[in-house]
């Protein structure tokens, strides 16, 4: 790849992806253009050394070991809710859950706070734009336990409409708000900090899906008021099978466990069990020890590199992507959204988003087709799928020409 | 077609671009025996009828749909494959052309004409792709299903 121009001062994009090992990869003898991260992105040497270097050298089982190795993991396997806790500003290590995944919080949260503290006849509000792990998790609470579900909408621009969150929560019935802080599908931000605030004026509580939000810019619960705020590992440069759930220490106590089992409790009898203290009530079984040693590594490297160079990195291939795809005749970008990170859906008139996704495959390029697992956005939208181009830290300006300039030959060939 | 095309053709033949911008038999049939076939993954959906006639033999076939290229020229191809074929004869043909679809070949499809394999060849390109194998059998899925008396197909 040869970028001339560095996108953003003082950050040498070449240099960060020199430690992904990936991206010297080639696919179907093209060097690969990995445009897909948003569906998971890939991994630097720091976390790949992290997590090989536990299993060769400093791996047991957390938390009941009274042996030297087991002490040693557990401290590797504690350093990640620390490392969480900073990444979020949260007030303490306490309110970091260790999940599997973002769904996984969601889940808890539907499940611990919805059966647990919401009541029957109370609504949850969600938004038209929310992936499915944002979106099934409420209606099997609101199939289960008379919850009611409620839909905000989202603006012709592709924004979330203000109006319409402020309509459903004027009766007062919503007792949760749960809505992304980035939509997976048109890169859109919601106001995170105007959602609270009418969420509390309202005596709701307030969760965020910041399954990319939090990978793109730098969060802070506090500052937002997020009573919860859930995050995935491999988004973020870190391994699967661990996802972050903060919540407000009060909160936490007040809800039941979710699942059942080993080092979520203090004691059991067949009588009866006593829970652990939080974060561990929500922690049952053996832990993802090893995804949380790399997802500790994949957020002291972001941090490193640090959100206001890697934003503005972001910023400068999004607007160039923007530029150069508004360029081509036939493609059309989904949505217009004034605060928007890197991600990018679009439809070629030409060709359907599986044939182009396919197409640009052909040409070394990954981009993903298809609903994003966001039907009722899809169906808002009058789209049954499109194609999505999504940056990360080590995309780069000629990644972004690359694909402009095999886009062009995607539409020429299905002339 | 320029070079930078070549890398193209091995899965859009021209064959399957042309069935895919002009799909033959696209309409409905009425009091046909009737399918939908539904990819959940991509939201390809199809519609086939399917009109049997004296003996037996399929006299009419056709579909309706949206998609992407590759799932309306499989759907497309099909229709013109299945005339004249008995219920047996059609079903032995989806089981050839879902082996096709998944390996490129099929070297042991007894029983179905080969002229019809022949016809049906240029999606072979389409097992290069994991991903995409679904989308050329939708239709097949919903034919079959339309041949049971069943309503509905889907790739999942």
């Amino acid at each position: 790849m040869n970028d001339a121009l560095p996108v953003a001062a003082g950050f040498d994009v070449q240099a960060i992806r020199a430690e992904f090992p990936i991206l010297t990869e080639t696919v179907r003898g093209r060097p690969l253009v990995f445009l897909d991260s948003a569906a998971s992105a890939q991994k630097p040497r720091a976390v790949i050394a992290a997590m090989v270097h536990a299993m060769e050298h400093q791996y047991a089982n957390v938390h009941r070991g009274l042996h030297w190795m087991s002490e040693r993991t557990t401290e590797a396997f504690e350093a990640c809710r620390d490392a969480a806790a900073r990444f979020l500003n949260a007030a303490s290590r306490d309110e970091i859950v260790l999940t599997r995944n973002a769904t996984e919080a969601i889940n808890l949260v539907a499940h611990s706070y919805g059966r647990g503290v919401l009541r029957p006849g109370q609504a949850v509000l969600i938004s038209a734009m929310e992936h499915h792990s944002n979106i099934v998790p409420w209606q099997m609470l609101r199939d289960a336990h008379g919850i009611d579900l409620r839909v905000a909408e989202v603006t012709e621009a592709g924004e979330l409409d203000m109006d319409s969150v402020a309509a459903q929560l004027a009766d007062g019935k919503v007792g949760l708000v749960a809505i992304t802080h980035m939509s997976n599908v048109l890169g859109t931000y919601t106001p995170a900090e105007r959602i609270a605030r009418l969420a509390h004026e309202a005596g709701a509580k307030v969760l965020f899906d910041g399954s990319q939000a939090a990978v793109h810019r730098r969060v802070d619960v506090q500052a937002l008021d997020a009573d919860f705020y859930v995050f995935t590992g491999h988004k973020l440069y870190g391994p699967t099978g661990i996802g972050v759930l903060y919540g407000k220490a009060a909160l936490l106590d007040r809800m039941p466990p979710f699942l059942g089992g080993g080092d979520m409790i203090s004691s059991v009898s067949f009588a009866r069990s006593e829970w652990a203290r939080v974060p561990h009530k929500f922690e049952a079984g053996t832990p993802p020890i090893l995804e949380a040693i790399g997802l500790r590594a994949a957020i002291e490297w972001v941090e490193r590199i640090g959100f206001p160079a890697l934003e503005a990195h972001e910023r400068a291939l999004t607007e160039h992507a923007l530029a150069r795809l508004a360029a081509i005749e036939g493609v059309a970008v989904i949505g217009r959204a004034q605060d928007r990170g890197g991600v990018v859906s679009f439809t070629l008139d030409r060709a359907h988003a599986h044939d182009v996704a396919t197409l640009l495959d052909r040409q070394g390029i990954a981009v993903r087709a298809g609903h994003h697992c966001a039907e009722p956005l899809m169906r808002r939208l009058g789209l049954d799928s499109t194609a999505r181009a999504s940056f990360a830290v080590y995309t780069t300006r000629s990644e972004i020409d690359a694909l402009a300039e095999a886009l062009v030959r995607v539409r020429a060939f299905f002339r | 077609m320029s070079e930078a095309f070549a890398e193209l053709r091995d899965l859009y033949q021209e064959v399957i671009l042309d069935h895919g911008r002009h799909p033959r038999n696209f309409r409905r049939l009425d009091g046909a025996l009737h399918a939908k076939g539904d990819n959940p993954m991509c939201g390809d959906r199809v519609e086939v009828w399917l009109r049997l006639g004296a003996g037996g033999r399929i006299e009419d076939a056709a579909f309706q749909g949206r998609g992407c290229a590759i799932s309306m020229a499989s759907a497309s191809l099909m229709t013109e494959v299945l005339r004249g074929k008995t219920r047996d004869e059609a079903q032995r043909l989806a089981q050839a052309f879902r082996t096709l679809a998944r390996t490129g070949a099929c070297p042991a499809c007894g029983g179905v004409h080969a002229e019809d394999i022949e016809r049906l060849q240029p999606l072979a390109g389409v097992a290069e792709y994991p991903s995409r194998v679904k989308c050329a059998t939708l239709a097949w899925h919903a034919m079959e299903a339309a041949l049971r008396g069943e309503g509905s197909a889907t790739t999942e």
